[in-house]
């Protein structure tokens, strides 16, 4: 695939096309150990929210289909980018991992990200493959991947397919929208829910949900998801006609390229204090490692989107080829001091705020 | 005792002030916390009508609590500076309309 084919707006370029310092896991962990004074997640956990995480069976199956996407933002957790071809699911891992849906009875959900999933070639085989399995599909869609001319049809596709959208869009405006994800964003972000609007999404059918993410321009936590929701509803409604299902909000997760602006910005160690003093033990019964399990491209399994991209696999180390209800149900999820990103304020997950 | 009026770290004291009535405390942050609860107004525009008053009044501690809190409900600069415009026509043109006093003296008084 060329870059060339990857038109898309850039606010960044990813830790790894610079070689940057940021872009080994190990030195994530590494920066966000050496921020004092800090709070131990497992400790706080013990203390305010009745003990340590364990896993139910898995409900959503995560599937993460590398890291190659059009766009480039700033704040992005994946490092994902044009840049981004050495790390694209093979197909014989796709093919595991298809097989492993099989072996989880439990699973209800199949929930695409990368990079831009659309972009993978195994994509609408594996939207058909779910679908046929009858699990409900989840795509986290950049939007502005919609206006690649060899996606013209997909708004269609993933109608047919009942997949749900769930479409990064940081602000109902442009200003905090085009910083956070690149020059142009916005303007594109509305043509592609028009296509989704005009293919049937967010209207209220539920075989064809819209969801839209938000995410705060910034080192700060979101507000109120229902409060944000109407904002976005007035907004995108009066000024450009376009009608969505739902709002999700989720904290900015301080790992990999939104780490390094905020160590530019100087803003580490206060954003963790903010996150730390933020601890909402409402928010854990809801955490999404409970009941996700996240497929990095290489086949591998982790309690979460975040562990993955630090580089810190589930307990036992499973894998798609190996990994069995046994093993996985009841495991001890693995934390870190990033975990305070999914438990601060009304806490945070790939579904959105988790406490009411 | 500082050695300064304003000290940035005193904010997140605020609820300190409680010490002296701890009833009157909790009934103001009571009263507060409603006050900016969603409503009639959402909760993006009472922050950016917040942060104009802040201006207004040229509370340090509201403008640095309420700068972040606008963007935290959604808000951008442009919508930010539009209310501080709005905070500061309102004290310029306060200022303003007491000429017509002013005139009113001046046509009385003078010739």
């Amino acid at each position: 695939m060329s870059v060339d084919a990857l038109d898309g707006p850039r606010a960044a370029r990813s830790l790894h096309a610079r070689a940057a310092p940021l872009a080994a896991p190990d030195a994530q962990l590494a920066r966000l150990a050496a921020v004092a004074p800090g709070l131990d997640f497992d400790a706080t956990l013990r203390a305010r929210a009745g003990g340590p995480l364990r896993a139910t069976a898995p409900g959503i199956l995560q599937i993460n289909l590398g890291k190659l996407c059009n766009m480039a933002c700033r704040h992005c957790h994946v490092d994902a980018g044009p840049d981004r071809l050495d790390s694209q699911m093979d197909g014989p891992t796709v093919d595991a991992t298809l097989a492993l849906l099989g072996r989880l009875p439990s699973v209800h959900t199949v929930d695409l990200t990368g990079g831009a999933p659309e972009l993978h070639p195994r994509f609408e085989d594996i939207v058909r493959a779910a679908h046929a399995a009858g699990k409900h599909i989840l795509d986290r869609n950049n939007l502005t991947v919609l206006l690649l001319p060899r996606f013209a049809g997909l708004p269609a596709f993933l109608a047919a397919h009942g997949v749900e959208v769930v479409a990064s869009l940081p602000n109902p405006r442009a200003p905090n929208t085009d910083a956070q994800r690149g020059d142009g964003t916005f303007a594109r972000s509305i043509v592609a829910l028009r296509l989704l609007n005009a293919a049937g999404y967010g209207q209220g059918d539920p075989a064809r949900r819209l969801t839209l993410m938000h995410n705060p321009a910034g080192a700060l936590l979101p507000a109120a998801q229902a409060s944000l929701e109407r904002d976005y509803r007035e907004e995108l409604s009066r000024r450009h006609g376009v009608t969505f299902d739902r709002l999700i909000a989720l904290n900015n997760m301080p790992i990999a390229r939104f780490l390094e602006w905020l160590d530019e910005k100087g803003n580490t160690a206060a954003y963790l204090a903010r996150l730390e003093g933020a601890f909402n033990p409402a928010a854990v019964p809801g955490l999404m490692c409970r009941d996700t399990l996240s497929i990095s491209p290489d086949g591998r399994i982790h309690d979460c989107d975040f562990n993955q991209m630090l580089g810190l696999p589930a307990a036992g180390q499973p894998t798609v080829q190996d990994a069995t209800t046994g093993r996985l149900d009841g495991r001890a999820v693995v934390v870190g001091r990033h975990c305070f990103g999914c438990t601060a304020g009304a806490g945070s997950s790939c579904g959105g705020a988790t406490a009411g | 005792m500082s050695s300064h009026y304003y000290n940035a770290a005193d904010l997140p004291n605020f609820g300190t002030i409680a010490e002296g009535n701890p009833e009157l405390a909790r009934k103001f942050f009571d009263w507060y916390g409603a006050v900016f609860a969603e409503g009639a107004l959402s909760a993006r525009e009472k922050s950016l009508i917040a942060l104009a008053v802040a201006h207004a009044v040229q509370c340090p501690y509201c403008i640095d609590a309420y700068s972040s809190d606008c963007l935290e409900k959604g808000a951008d600069l442009q919508q930010m500076t539009e209310a501080l415009h709005v905070a500061a026509a309102i004290r310029g043109g306060a200022s303003l309309v007491h000429g017509v006093q002013m005139l009113n003296h001046v046509h009385q008084k003078g010739m």
